[in-house]
């Protein structure tokens, strides 16, 4: 580690990884070591980009706005599920290398672009909002009946949330599960207050919703700090449950009744 | 290396896919024609998300007096009374209706005590105007078409990057690109091309805008005819982050302002009082971004070359549920906790309000048949100064009247025009080419170049400018070229940024001759235009004219203005005699 008095700027290592996918997306490829000069009040996002300008053209990286509201720069940093643009290098222990890697739950394109094309398959699968009373000019609700959607629609589809799921990282469920990230989509339209569409039977067998068994790291990892799994994966399993699992209202449903 | 490509056929073509761009594709597609929307970048992720503040639409929930004329005035006199009359009509008129049918799509405003769509305050409205979701209200918008949009059978091809326009005799054919992921070519081939690419802030190295403001759309209609105009007219947004180095730039939304926020000069001064006494911090961008520029020349800036602008007086609750990503921007990338003390804040080019030349009730392009734009990209309804809150609007009204008039075009075309296949090798050969200098040890990469090409921009043809330095700044620009020519890229060209940068570089040197050749030719200060040796608005001349800038066989640029469209006499009643001396700031500045 070096560091320049007057300017603040410290030599720092990056162990950055670099390489391809292999015939499924694998990713192969290795750990690279570089130093970079990084100033005060840096980004992880800043520390590759001066590394691109200056040493590594073709350094494949994913991002956009650098401001945390794009969700474009996801990767793991040091291990964490992270937007490379919010993660402030003088927040990590400076000696110790800075360790950026891919997420792994998603086949690899390059260096640290994944492909992410998965999300999108999955959302269109997704009855889309499908108001009440689509004939009036304009609509009243209030905005206590907003907050509760507005929470979810925060979501800058970063896909970290869908990185760290278990379900999809380990378990590889990506024909099973929807992921945190699209089980609050499910949720903001099924708590919209003008919202007539019934997404329950998707939510349970296509959603798979049972699967999630609230080990929240989804919430964990939220740049958004949407509270993922209290506010919106446990009503909606609450939901569930009331349908298809409470003895009354099932035998209420096998009689027509409801 | 391989000219090989794949062809795809649409009825149209949209290239960009931010607000603009997805609420073309949406409405082409309801006309049953078939799309393709073509993205740099995900889908979702274009630079519509970093909108902030709201949406400029008179619906009158909030204060009942206001409706599409004072909307009307209002943005014609925030643009210096050099806005396309027309276009202004329409927008004022149409937002409202935009807006609530963005409601039926899915999107979810902050309501009023009674249940409607909240409106808040901002710099030039009159009234209070901005439907707004907190402060993100770009993501909603873009959300909101996103989720219409994947549902309308719409082609949707991301990270793919459009490089090359085409034509048949004097009509649009289509385009050409690569696909980032893999490097290979891509044609296109339609009937109606709607370009959307938004603005060229990359030019600049003080922005708020995000990598993919390379002025592609502007580079790639120019050289197939098409006309620019207003160019040297750009929005410094007065509040932009300063400290850390690495932040600045990064927008503070004027919804700050809206909320209450006080601007104030190292002296503890509100210093607006002396700039614009009557709407103080809710001036228009143009006049608060030059008053901080005015303090800071005085002596009177921030540590850090700014102002301060202080909320923490509206309390904790209130900021963190009006401005929840300006609080978590501040206390994650600068440290500092706006519920307790003041932001340090300045300027930070952020909107390009000149463009490409439009109809103003179609958005085709006035010289390229079957070529129309929308969005920040298209010139006209801005004039010489952008009030906050009018792009989002800006985006549903013209996004969907280009989308409805390039379907109905290629409706009425039996079929695709023709592809000249020769060309096509041509510009895959010339994309490709700095590969072939990999070795060349004077070849430089683009970055550098890019890096070169904003310092320039700032310093020469920024904020303020001057004669001398235009001038200069023109001569630099054809080095710049001239490099940009010779440059090199290393590695493969599957997802290779360097690369993808090597034809980008070539579209930002390109438009920033257009702006700076504007900016040299408008010898007055007016909007987003400042000229130290032509200090005042000139009422005479300039007042009624529009740059528009061409090009030439030889590639060289051809320079010149057109007179105002003239307001009819019904529009023109609306505003008082005097109005345009009404409107002369206290240090004599429009």
């Amino acid at each position: 580690m070096m560091m320049s008095a007057s300017t603040g700027v410290v030599d720092r290592e990056f162990h950055v990884f670099r390489g391809s996918p292999d015939e499924n997306g694998e990713h192969v490829g290795e750990f690279k070591s570089y130093q970079i000069p990084v100033q005060p009040g840096w980004v992880v996002l800043d520390a590759l980009l001066w590394l691109q300008a200056e040493q590594v053209s073709d350094l494949a990286i994913r991002w956009n706005c650098k401001a945390a509201k794009c969700g474009s720069c996801s990767a793991e940093v040091n291990g964490l599920p992270s937007l490379m643009c919010k993660t402030r290098l003088d927040h990590m222990p400076v000696d110790q290398p800075v360790m950026v890697r891919p997420m792994r739950t998603f086949p690899l394109i390059k260096d640290l672009v994944t492909d992410v094309s998965w999300n999108y398959e999955v959302n269109k699968k997704i009855t889309p909002f499908t108001p009440i009373n689509d004939d009036q000019p304009s609509w009243r609700y209030y905005q206590e009946d907003a907050d509760r959607v507005q929470e979810f629609r925060k979501c800058i589809e970063c896909f970290i949330c869908q990185n760290v799921c278990h379900v999809i990282r380990h378990h590889r469920k990506f024909n099973e599960f929807a992921g945190p990230r699209f089980l609050i989509r499910l949720a903001s339209l099924e708590m919209h207050p003008l919202d007539k569409a019934d997404r329950l039977k998707f939510i349970k067998e296509e959603a798979g919703i049972g699967l999630c068994n609230i080990t929240k790291c989804c919430t964990d990892r939220c740049p958004e700090e949407i509270r993922i799994t209290d506010n919106a994966i446990i009503p909606l399993k609450e939901r569930v449950v009331d349908r298809y699992y409470d003895p009354i209202t099932m035998l209420l449903h096998k009689i027509g009744i409801m | 290396m391989s000219l090989n490509y794949e062809t795809k056929t649409y009825d149209v073509l949209v290239i960009g896919a931010g607000g603009a761009g997805l609420r073309a594709a949406i409405e082409a597609s309801s006309q049953g024609v078939s799309v393709a929307l073509v993205t740099k970048s995900l889908l979702g992720k274009a630079h519509t998300v970093m909108a902030e503040g709201g949406m400029a639409a008179a619906l009158g929930n909030v204060d009942s007096a206001d409706g599409p004329n004072p909307h009307y005035k209002d943005t014609i006199r925030g643009g210096k009374y050099l806005s396309n009359w027309k276009m202004a009509r329409i927008h004022a008129e149409e937002a409202a209706d935009q807006v609530r049918l963005l409601e039926k799509w899915g999107a979810v405003f902050d309501r009023t005590p009674d249940g409607k769509i909240l409106q808040r305050p901002f710099g030039g409205h009159t009234y209070r105007r901005l439907a707004h979701v907190g402060d993100r209200t770009g993501l909603e918008l873009i959300r909101t078409l996103q989720d219409k949009g994947i549902h309308c059978g719409i082609d949707v091809h991301m990270e793919c990057s459009m490089t090359h326009l085409l034509k048949d005799g004097d009509q649009i054919s289509g385009a050409f690109g690569y696909w980032r992921e893999s490097g290979r070519f891509i044609l296109l081939n339609a009937k109606s091309v709607i370009l959307a690419t938004g603005g060229i802030g990359k030019a600049y190295k003080v922005t708020s805008n995000s990598w993919e403001y390379t002025a592609d759309g502007q580079a790639m209609a120019l050289e197939m005819g098409a006309e620019l105009i207003d160019m040297e007219f750009l929005q410094f947004h007065p509040t932009g982050m300063v400290c850390p180095p690495s932040v600045k730039g990064i927008l503070v939304t004027e919804a700050v302002r809206g909320e209450g926020g006080k601007l104030t000069n190292a002296l503890g001064e509100r210093f607006m009082k002396n700039y614009d006494p009557e709407r103080m911090e809710l001036s228009t961008r143009d006049i608060v971004a030059k008053a901080i520029y005015e303090e800071n020349k005085a002596g009177r800036g921030s540590p850090n070359g700014g102002v301060f602008l202080d909320i923490s007086h509206r309390g904790a609750d209130y900021i963190k549920r009006k401005l929840p990503s300006m609080y978590h921007q501040f206390l994650e990338l600068g440290d500092i906790d706006i519920t307790k003390g003041p932001m340090e804040v300045g300027p930070t080019m952020h909107y390009t309000m000149g463009g490409v030349r439009v109809d103003p009730e179609t958005q085709e392009t006035t010289t390229v048949k079957g070529l129309y734009a929308a969005g920040e990209i298209s010139g006209g309804l801005h004039g010489a100064n952008r009030l906050g809150g009018n792009s989002l609007s800006d985006l549903i009204v013209f996004g969907r009247r280009a989308g409805l008039h390039a379907a109905e075009r290629a409706k009425s075309m039996p079929n695709l025009p023709k592809i000249d296949e020769e060309l096509v090798k041509k510009h895959a050969a010339q994309i490709i080419a700095p590969f072939d200098r990999v070795t060349d040890p004077n070849a430089e990469t683009p970055y550098q170049i890019q890096a070169d090409l904003q310092e320039l921009m700032s310093s020469k043809v920024g904020i303020v400018r001057e004669d001398e330095g235009l001038r200069e700044a023109l001569v630099e620009l054809d080095k710049l070229s001239e490099r940009a020519q010779n440059c090199r890229v290393d590695g493969s060209r599957a997802y290779n940024p360097g690369w993808h940068l090597s034809h980008d570089i070539h579209n930002m040197i390109l438009t920033s001759k257009v702006v700076t050749a504007c900016a040299l030719q408008r010898t007055e200060s007016r909007g987003g235009h400042t000229r130290l040796d032509f200090e005042k608005p000139d009422s005479t001349q300039w007042r009624f004219r529009n740059s528009c800038v061409s090009l030439k066989e030889d590639g060289s640029l051809n320079v010149g203005y057109y007179e105002k469209y003239q307001m009819p006499t019904e529009y023109r009643d609306l505003f008082d005699k005097e109005d345009e001396t009404s409107f002369v700031t206290a240090n004599g500045k429009i």
